[in-house]
């Protein structure tokens, strides 16, 4: 058999039927659901008449809607509290298992697959929700989909999908001081671009990817999208192993090991082709954030923002001049040094406990700077009680952030935890567009030591000044 | 689905890059339970004012692009997240057909299953396409899916590629799920394999 990637292996043993046209039947191992996207779809069962496939199969979490304050509280905001309500009374007419919002378990739906190794390495996962490349991680075909292929993939447990090109972005080399994977994946989505990756599923290799803990994988592959990737992955190494070994979903015992023996069979094959590859050297990315309103505006923190005057198309320089606009920054002004109203540590790209890990040592014996709010929110129950157990939590309060309760939070202005027009966000999150962290926000996106470094000085700041 | 056969509609111009589904929808009105009433949020913030009033400037805020059912723009668009509330939006303002060199993917599919046709075409035919959006009512573009044509206002055809299957579904107005379900003896084929090859995959049940 010719050279296949690690995408191609995964792709081909999940083809159920492949139609004329060359449209395939996926087959779905794992169908993850969340409140927003899913009652349009349970809906579309009801009045058909049908049923889910494989309940077993799937798992539903309440995460973008709940508040992240004190749960012994009702929910105000009625109708998140119907969205809520409403997947509870899905969930138990369809027999979905569910971890409700007082479950320990609770959280961000990407951080608690992979956590409960309900998300495992070889699999094809779903959910419709476009991050949902962050579970690639795991060496899983992984990706977001709309609600009507939730509904579908409730009645026929497959997806229809072409195949897609196969990308591989290569980061050589060792990451230096105040670097971490979210400083990787912007400097990675600053050289390829927001639609860099489109029509693409991208394998990310090389030696700094492969020296990453399976957190700062998944912080990597949840930002594919980002880049216009379909979906993200990395090959399934003993890294990948060690952490999904023991997990309460993953398979135990002689399972494990034939699993394994499987899932070490999935990496590229030398030779594979590559529809387009990229490489980047991990020492030339310092720390890294985001100017403007697409996640592409990328700086490092010792650059000035672009001037558009510096742009000859028309169309780029007016569309420069209104992110400058909007964000209330001046051409060719310094990033660092830029104050900061709110600092926000969490969601799906940064919010699991090695994330925390990083802000605490950068906020431990520091005061958050006056004026400035900043608050951390755990990406589920587990990582919040890990991270109290450790003592993350007091060194936060006593420096004067929120320790909150997990979910989506302030990464989308869906739920009580938003910006008000005009202010300044230092954000560990994913998406910067206008408006998504509340109407008139500003969003900085950049790693969970540089937005500690903001909470502490009151500005974006080189981290590496603080060490 | 309601089918889509030919459209002759009032096309409105967007010409910006990269609008993605928060400018479409932003997040704050995902919480209904149901498909339809997005409409009068789509593109809230380009749309309407801080203090709630139209914005005049704004393209779907003027006659006669009230009634586009076409949407013309620039590169990338419906980037970001896999919200259908983006198309479903779009459709319950009225939005058919909508063009650009080029889509986010999870987008792009999102608008067949909801009986929207995206069209891929070229910078320079979106730009001639946005000049003919211009002149209004007195510029109807005319979209032909089975002769896979959009017709501009002085006759002249340009051409679009279509994906076969999902014509046939356009056309007909036909949901997926009824044409995989057809399938279904492979599927559990499949899953007979899967359970032997594959008996370590775990299955997820709670007490
Ligand atoms: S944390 Fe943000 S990006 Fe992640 S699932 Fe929630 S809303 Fe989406």
């Amino acid at each position: 058999m010719a050279a296949r990637t690690l995408f191609d292996k995964i792709w081909d043993d999940h083809v159920v039927e492949t139609l004329p046209d060359g449209t395939s039947i996926l087959y779905i191992d794992r169908h993850l659901v969340h409140e927003v996207t899913s009652p349009q779809a349970f809906e579309g069962l009801r009045l058909a008449g049908r049923k889910l496939r494989h309940p077993e199969r799937t798992v539903a979490v309440v995460d973008h809607n709940v508040p992240t304050s004190d749960r012994s509280q009702p929910i105000e905001e009625a109708d998140s509290r119907n969205q809520i309500e409403t997947l509870e009374r899905n969930v138990k007419e369809f027999g979905v298992p569910y971890f409700p919002l007082l479950s320990a378990n609770q959280g961000i739906v990407h951080v608690v697959g992979p956590e409960q190794g309900i998300s495992l390495p070889g699999m094809t996962i779903v959910c419709g929700d476009s991050h949902t490349s962050t579970h690639g991680a795991l060496g899983s075909l992984a990706f977001g989909i709309g609600t009507s292929e939730v509904e579908h993939v409730m009645a026929t447990q497959t997806i229809l999908q072409r195949p897609a090109k196969n990308m591989r972005v290569n980061v050589e080399g060792t990451p230096g001081a105040g670097v971490s994977a979210k400083d990787i994946m912007l400097a990675i989505i600053g050289h390829i671009g927001t639609a860099g990756g489109t029509g693409h599923v991208i394998e990310f290799a090389g030696s700094a990817i492969r020296g990453l803990d399976m957190a700062g994988r998944m912080t990597i592959c949840n930002m594919a999208i980002e880049a216009g990737a379909r979906a993200g992955l990395v090959a399934p190494d003993e890294t990948t192993f060690e952490y999904v070994r023991n997990r309460p979903f993953a398979p135990k015992g002689e399972g494990f090991e034939q699993a394994v023996a499987y899932w070490k069979t999935l990496a590229s094959d030398d030779g594979a082709h590559f529809d387009r590859e990229v490489t980047l050297r991990a020492e030339d990315i310092g720390p890294t954030l985001t100017w403007g309103t697409s996640p592409e505006t990328v700086l490092a923190i010792t650059d000035t923002v672009p001037d558009p005057a510096q742009e000859t198309d028309e169309a780029v320089k007016a569309q420069l001049q209104r992110m400058l606009d909007y964000m209330g920054l001046e051409a060719g002004q310094k990033i660092a040094g830029t104050p900061v109203d709110v600092v926000f540590i969490g969601s799906c790209t940064n919010s699991r406990i090695e994330d925390l890990r990083m802000a605490a040592q950068v906020a431990a014996g520091r005061k958050v700077a006056p004026g400035v709010r900043a608050m951390i929110v755990p990406g589920s129950g587990n990582v919040k009680r890990q991270a109290e157990e450790e003592g993350l939590d007091r060194i936060f309060l006593d420096a004067g952030f929120e320790w909150r309760e997990a979910g989506c939070s302030m990464c989308l202005g869906m739920n009580p935890d938003r910006l008000t027009p005009g202010q300044r966000c230092a954000s560990t999150s994913n998406r910067n567009f206008e408006g998504r962290q509340g109407p008139g926000g500003r969003t900085h996106l950049l790693s969970p030591a540089m937005a500690a470094a903001a909470a502490v000085t009151g500005c974006l700041t080189d981290v590496r000044e603080l060490a | 689905m309601e089918k889509f056969v030919t459209l002759s509609a009032i096309a409105a111009a967007l010409p910006q890059a990269n609008i993605d589904t928060d400018k479409i929808i932003p997040a704050r009105f995902l919480k209904t339970t149901q498909r339809t009433g997005l409409g009068k949020h789509a593109f809230d913030a380009m749309r309407y004012l801080p203090d709630g009033a139209e914005n005049p400037d704004f393209v779907l805020n003027q006659q006669p692009w009230r009634k586009a059912e076409i949407l013309i723009t620039y590169d990338n668009l419906g980037c970001g997240s896999s919200r259908e509330h983006a198309p479903w939006a779009l459709l319950d303002f009225g939005i058919r057909c909508v063009i650009a060199p080029s889509f986010a993917d999870i987008f792009f599919n999102n608008c067949f299953k909801n009986g929207i046709l995206p069209i891929r075409l070229p910078r320079e035919v979106c730009d001639e396409l946005m000049g003919d959006a211009q002149m209004g009512s007195n510029a109807r573009l005319t979209v032909d899916l089975p002769r896979q044509v959009v017709i501009r206002p002085n006759g002249e055809e340009v051409p679009f590629e279509i994906d076969a299957f999902r014509k046939h579904l356009l056309l007909e107005g036909l949901d997926d799920i009824g044409q995989t379900l057809k399938h279904e003896a492979t599927i559990t084929t499949y899953e007979k394999r899967q359970d032997r090859d594959k008996s370590w995959l775990p299955t997820i049940h709670f007490d």
